[in-house]
């Protein structure tokens, strides 16, 4: 499977502030009653978006169409539900950049395609002040030189080396690998007698 | 030879390749599945023609969407009802067994895992969930996943993963009377921060976890996930040998004598090497309860509601106030006496046998308080037969408690049990986020099974060893 190679993003950012998101925030579990996941760009954020009455960042009309989410620390914890990247991504963002993320939610985002780049708190605040100012400021996330570039300033970014390999080489989809390891796999499964044990 | 952790004799076992991209492709011998993030996976299955690797490896059960009070099909609610025909369809073309409503062994996924002797030490164990650390209490590498590697697991049997750091937990001692397995993991996850397990498995041990039976120590490896560890273990003794002789799954016969002593040979060599070691004194631990928005979170049921003033950085001034606002809860006043609107028992976390039979030695005799609404919900329908067979379903009735059906129920009210507007609800389940509990300004305090009961029948947070004097 040739897989894109994600190297640079860029487009505008939005901050959602806050440290230790949780995927029930990101994707209340009411949204998770679907077969596929087509449609849950709805419920991104929806509870935190109805709480703040058309307040939230997401819900401000000069922040539409950002490509780009800035968040705290802690990033994605919670339950593994894999809706959570997903609808970030088919709310049409492309990149998240935060402080840190929860480790499940950073290996879902990988495996999809949707880079969790980290920054510096400092430099996080930058950037938020900088697309506060600014809403069409263009924002690039660039995963060769792992810098933030924003409006004449580029801020260092740190990534997990396997999952940056991934991205700038167009290997985040696993699967293609996994599935040439098949032969292998039957080797290792027969040493294993619960594995291969009929059950 | 080097003495080495189960965690990396188990790595080392499952280890299929080095991919490309520097992480490694392990090899999964259990994988368990639910309605909710299968069905995508099995979408993407079909969209790239790809069978499943291998049919027996694979478990499937229904229990996130599952409603508790009715329990025959078509269910009242057309989206859950889709998603278990979903799983039921993907099983049948698949051939993976599938334990439904009518098979007597359906629950909550952690449950049936054991109950079925599926889950074994020495193995690694995947699922489209977060919870799946509850299977390390085995002395298994267990742990959630996402979708795209359900499908992963289902083409392959692996998935693409870099190992984990260990982190050896003691816990010294003993527990103080009316203290409980939960009371050990909210403590600790208070202590080491929601995210402080990040990129480590936790190995828990020490004479309190020596002493634990199964389901103690599942409930603590159940939230390893809270506080930041994706998987977490005890290393396989006699408790876990006998608890799993003659489980439907387990090995019989010669094999099962060859499985116990590969499942000792497992165990952490002494003297291995651990990149971090935490020990706690078991008689140092309170009874837990959270008053927050996170389950790190947490206060012994003596101690007041932190203040933000009382905060020693900016970032935690701000976590207690965006807390306290959302709980609607005065910070420096007692935990103690907090009023209480619901009390819920079930979940992974607490939803077991051992639970139920606690909290009904305290609760017979007793009545929840007027105006609380108390739901008990065993978390796998062997549980329920065995609490219906010894009568504890009667003592949670007789003292106002509705008795479901199993499921997950309000841990995450995907199915009709949800809180309403911002009630607030004593709960034996594992998370307290925003919204969790199927009101996006419901409250959750999350504290042991008894602590609920002691909830209940007060009306309010109480400590539980006054209320059933016990000591
Ligand atoms: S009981 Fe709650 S935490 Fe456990 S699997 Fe079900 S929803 Fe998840």
């Amino acid at each position: 499977m040739a897989l894109a190679k994600i190297i640079t993003i860029s487009g505008r950012g939005v901050v959602v502030p806050g440290n230790d998101i949780d995927t029930d925030r990101i994707i209340p579990a009411r949204f998770l009653k679907c077969v596929t996941f087509d449609g849950l760009a709805a419920g991104l954020f929806a509870d935190d978006r109805k709480a703040a009455g058309g307040g939230h960042p997401l819900d401000d009309p000069r922040h539409q169409g950002a490509a780009i989410l800035i968040s705290g620390a802690n990033f994605g914890c919670g339950s593994s539900r894999e809706h959570a990247p997903q609808a970030i991504r088919k709310a049409g963002f492309r990149a998240v950049v935060a402080e840190g993320y929860a480790e499940i939610f950073f290996g879902n985002a990988t495996n999809i395609g949707l880079p969790c780049v980290s920054a510096a708190r400092a430099d996080l605040q930058r950037v938020g002040q900088a697309v506060a100012a600014d809403p069409a400021l263009s924002v690039t996330v660039d995963l060769a030189a792992m810098q933030l570039r924003f409006g004449g300033n580029a801020v260092p970014l740190t990534m997990r080396d396997s999952a940056r390999d991934a991205l700038v080489n167009g290997r985040w989809d696993a699967i293609g690998e996994l599935l040439e390891g098949l032969p292998q796999v039957a080797a290792v499964a027969g040493r294993l007698p619960y594995v291969s044990a009929p059950a | 030879m080097t003495p080495r952790s189960l965690f990396e004799k188990v790595w080392a076992d499952h280890t299929v390749r080095q991919l490309a991209n520097g992480q490694t492709q392990l090899l999964i011998g259990t994988h368990l599945i639910h309605e909710v993030t299968s069905p995508q996976a099995f979408g993407m299955l079909r969209d790239l023609g790809l069978k499943v690797a291998m049919p027996h490896r694979t478990f499937a059960t229904v229990d996130h969407i599952v409603p508790t009070d009715q329990r025959t099909e078509p269910f009242s609610d057309p989206l859950a009802d889709e998603m278990i025909k979903a799983l039921k369809k993907n099983c049948a073309e698949h051939g993976i067994t599938y334990f439904d409503l009518n098979s007597g062994r359906q629950g909550i996924v952690h449950m049936v895992g054991p109950e079925q002797g599926i889950t074994q030490p020495g193995t690694t164990i995947a699922c489209g969930d977060s919870h799946t650390s509850t299977h390390g209490a085995f002395g298994a590498i267990a742990f959630g996943i996402g979708t795209s590697q359900v499908r992963d697991v289902l083409a392959t049997q692996t998935i693409s993963l870099s190992p984990m750091k260990v982190r050896r937990i003691n816990v010294t001692g003993r527990l103080r009377p009316g203290v409980y397995a939960k009371d050990v993991i909210l403590h600790l996850i208070r202590t080491l921060g929601v995210n402080g397990g990040t990129g480590y498995a936790y190995e828990y041990g020490g004479e309190v976890f020596d002493r634990f039976s199964m389901e103690e120590r599942m409930t603590v490896c159940n939230m390893s996930i809270e506080g930041g560890a994706r998987a977490g273990y005890v290393n396989p003794d006699e408790t876990t040998f006998a608890y799993l002789k003659d489980r439907p799954y387990a090995p019989q016969g010669a094999a099962w004598d060859e499985a116990v002593a590969r499942w000792r040979a497992v165990a952490s060599d002494p003297g291995c090497h651990y990149d971090d070691v935490v020990t706690l004194r078991g008689e140092d631990i309170p009874p837990t309860v959270t008053w927050g928005i996170n389950p790190g979170q947490g206060i012994g049921i003596d101690e007041n509601i932190p203040a933000p003033q009382a905060a020693g950085s900016a970032d935690e001034r701000t976590a207690i106030e965006e807390a306290l606002a959302y709980m609607k809860l005065p910070g420096g006043a007692p935990i103690k006496g907090t009023r209480i609107d619901v009390a819920f028992l079930g979940s992974c976390t607490n939803a077991r046998l051992s639970d139920f039979k606690e909290v009904a030695a305290y609760l017979k005799g007793r009545k929840v308080a007027p105006g609380i609404k108390a739901i008990a919900v065993p978390g796998s329908q062997l549980v329920s037969a065995v609490c219906a067979e010894l009568g504890i379903d009667r003592v949670f009735r007789e003292a106002g408690f509705e008795w479901r059906e199993a499921g997950c129920s309000m841990c995450l009210a995907m199915n009709p049990d949800k809180l309403v507007g911002d009630q607030i609800c004593a709960s034996s389940s594992n998370r307290n986020f925003k919204g969790r509990q199927g009101s996006p300004t419901g409250r959750t305090l999350l504290m042991s099974p008894v602590m609920v009961a002691a909830a209940a029948v007060t009306g309010a947070v109480a400590d539980a060893r006054e209320v059933f004097a016990v000591n």
